[in-house]
């Protein structure tokens, strides 16, 4: 059980995160609201039996696995279900420190195709702290029974990354998935997420202050998501992000480009 | 080195949002939802909305004020009944079978001249005790839990919550502890990481230490056991499994009950607050996967307890074996132990033993029925022991058990300290002895109160003579 609730007030890096990297290519995490198929899709890849559930809820802690495709080794983490990444509970600051810290090569959101909208909320949250997002519209064929019709094409031009349209429960849309991330995680394919836009004086405010942000933390922390977090005076975040911060500096591999403000 | 600062950003930031701080906030979160929303109904589009709304009219009885909770305990009813019903003939069988076994394992060392204790401590002690957690709990868990399973995954759990939401609320607890005690309903221990989801602290507390007051798929069983080898039999065969499903189902109710108390109770003393507001979803309902809910839960339920209990029941045994048969004067190690609890045990309704086998029974809920058999069966003059109807025969014309004496058992068995694996996920959780020893001492509290209520409420109401 690495990654516990009491890991992730502490430094949070990929290494805590999950110690055996070294054997596999790529770690990839699976957002995902509650009950949308996010553990069938797990169990899907990994040949897992986590026990799944109709269930909001169902996977608090998270579970790991791995799988194989076209002869590179992915390590899969399935990260807690959550509606936001605001981090109102310790599920979703788990969810949201992983991601933002644990730098997954590519995070695939599973969302629920039979309502999108309430989907898209947690989606757009996870796009705006890392670019390297893929979206796994699920329950497609439930979908299709309640007679609901979804362009993933045009989504995923709306979002500016890649979509897919899977049914877990029958393995239908798998591959594809498992191509995209590929893709993805090589850098053959580079998602431009579509940023949400704010209103104005948030936008304003954004203007003013993420030059500064950037200079301070560097490219390994989006500096728009970071502004966004510092206007809505997330201060748990602040104490995290510092924590990191300092944790690698000492660590000081490779010294910063930019050190102005430190 | 300079350490890392974002304080003055985070003040700059201030600047621009300080005097209205939380309209800000709600402005960054309105502008996702606005974006989400638009994308969603340039791309959804559709034709019927006849299913959603099938489901809505269905979820308008499920979880109406009226019919609710009568259609949750119809529900509840009809699984134990078919579990207890079910259970009976496939128990009887595998006591059988499991204990001919016995014989013969009896005859082998005859024939290889073992010595006696060893012969006692592993067939009599070790052996015995696997067979009895085998024979009594196998087949209600093989039954229960694949129905439970069935049930969760059609989404009808969810409309639990709903239904008792309300409820919770005005115990000045969190709408989500309605989520987290029907997890605890499978595992005590997954429902209280499952309190991770209330984001309060003082809410979240309150959810753990009652988390134990249901019965999670350790102690359903011996709730489903203890039911069926007393009540079948006790009463005409025709009424017997609808009065043992009732005593099952109205346990639960009052496990649920005692939820809500004990939490009102603590948000009205040591943790007073508020109780937070929150949008409970209500999942589609989804036809299950029938094929693979009836592996899963044999394999990751039935399986995973059974496995549990046979690893803990088997030194448990072997240890019970060896206090029967050391003695001390003219007494074994046993019946002074018993003897010790023996007083208190009797004020509850339960004899020492009962008492022993819940503290033996620490590490897993799962084998106190077990231990309590072993116990008697070791420390009296019945040595054979072969079937259900045996079973009976030992507690009632033995021991003296009434129909007050197994009620007693259950409410203690629904009311004690959680298991070893609940506690220790408690400290986990909470990073606090203190919490954790106050999780144990509340619901044992509750059990020893409620069982010496209900024994000395019988026995003045001369419905026990």
């Amino acid at each position: 059980m690495g990654l516990t609730y009491q890991s992730t007030g502490q430094l949070t890096t990929r290494e805590i995160f999950n110690a055996n990297t070294d054997n596999c290519d790529y770690v990839i995490a699976l957002a995902g609201n509650p009950n949308t198929g996010k553990s069938t899709v797990f169990n899907a890849l990994t040949g897992l039996r986590q026990h799944t559930g109709n269930w909001p809820g169902k996977t608090v802690q998270r579970a790991e696995g791995t799988y194989i495709h076209k002869s590179r080794r992915y390590r899969l983490i399935d990260l807690p279900g959550t509606y936001s990444l605001l981090a109102n509970s310790a599920d979703e600051e788990v969810a949201r420190d992983f991601i933002c810290f644990a730098r997954p090569d590519a995070t695939i959101v599973v969302v629920d195709a039979t309502c999108l909208e309430r989907n898209l909320n947690l989606a757009l949250q996870v796009m705006e702290i890392t670019d390297k997002v893929i979206v796994c519209v699920n329950l497609i064929d439930e979908a299709r029974r309640k007679k609901i019709q979804l362009n993933t094409a045009k989504l995923s031009d709306r979002l500016g990354v890649p979509v897919v349209a899977t049914a877990a429960r029958s393995g239908e849309g798998l591959s594809r998935l498992m191509d995209l991330v590929d893709d993805v995680a090589m850098g053959r394919i580079l998602p431009k997420p579509q940023p949400v836009r704010y209103s104005k004086e948030v936008e304003e405010a954004i203007a003013q202050l993420e030059p500064r942000v950037r200079a301070l933390v560097g490219e390994d922390i989006n500096s728009r998501w970071l502004t966004l977090r510092l206007l809505d005076c997330d201060t748990r975040l602040v104490r995290t992000i510092e924590n990191y911060l300092n944790a690698r500096e000492t660590a000081a591999a490779v010294p910063l480009a930019q050190e102005g403000l430190a | 080195m300079a350490q890392k600062t974002l304080a003055p950003l985070l003040e700059e930031a201030q600047k621009f949002t300080s005097p209205r701080q939380s309209q800000f906030r709600d402005s960054i979160v309105t502008s996702i939802y606005r974006t989400a929303e638009q994308i969603a109904g340039d791309v959804v589009s559709h034709t019927s909305t006849s299913r959603r709304d099938f489901d809505r009219q269905i979820d308008n009885i499920i979880t109406s004020p009226v019919w609710g909770f009568p259609i949750m305990f119809g529900v509840l009813a009809v699984v134990f009944w078919i579990t207890i019903a079910g259970a009976n003939i496939p128990s009887g069988l595998l006591a059988t079978g499991l204990f001919w076994i016995e014989a013969r394992l009896t005859d082998l060392f005859m024939v290889l001249n073992a010595p006696d204790w060893l012969h006692g401590f592993l067939v009599l002690g070790v052996y015995r005790s696997l067979a009895w957690v085998i024979a009594v709990m196998l087949p209600p868990m093989a039954i229960f839990f694949p129905l439970f399973t069935l049930l969760e995954d059609l989404g009808y759990l969810p409309r639990v919550a709903f239904n008792l939401d309300r409820f919770f609320k005005k115990a000045g607890a969190h709408g989500k502890q309605a989520l987290t005690m029907s997890m605890g309903f499978g595992c005590n221990a997954a429902g209280i990481i499952a309190c991770r989801i209330i984001e309060s602290p003082r809410e979240r507390l309150i959810a753990t230490l009652t988390n134990n007051f249901v019965p999670c798929n350790g102690r359903f069983p011996t709730l489903i056991a203890l039911v069926s080898i007393f009540i079948a039999g006790s009463v005409s065969l025709s009424l017997s499994s609808a009065v043992a499903t009732m005593a099952v189902a109205g346990l639960v109710v009052f496990g649920i009950a005692v939820t809500l108390s004990i939490s009102w109770l603590l948000s009205k003393t040591i943790l007073r607050g508020k109780p937070s507001s929150f949008t409970l979803e209500l999942p589609p309902y989804r036809k299950p996967l029938v094929g693979q809910v009836l592996i899963r839960s044999v394999l990751d339920r039935t399986l995973f307890v059974l496995s549990r209990a046979v690893i803990i029941a088997a030194p448990a045994g072997g240890l019970i074996w060896i206090l029967a048969n050391t003695t001390i004067g003219s007494a074994t190690l046993l019946s002074i132990i018993a003897g010790w609890m023996d007083p208190l045990a009797r004020l509850m309704g339960l004899d020492g033993f009962i008492l022993l086998a819940f503290i033996l029974g620490l590490p897993a809920n799962e084998i106190v029925l077990p231990i309590l058999i072993m116990s008697y069966v070791c420390g009296g003059a019945m040595t054979e022991l072969s079937s259900l109807a045996d079973l009976r025969h030992l507690l009632v014309d033995q021991h003296g058990w009434t129909w007050l004496t197994a009620l007693c058992t259950m409410t203690f068995s629904l009311c004690h300290w959680p298991c070893g694996t609940t506690l220790f996920t408690i400290q986990r959780e909470q990073h606090s002895w203190r919490w954790t020893l106050l999780a144990a001492l509340i619901p044992t509290a509750v059990g020893v109160i409620v069982c010496i209520l209900i024994n000395n409420l019988v026995r003045a109401a001369g419905l026990i003579v």
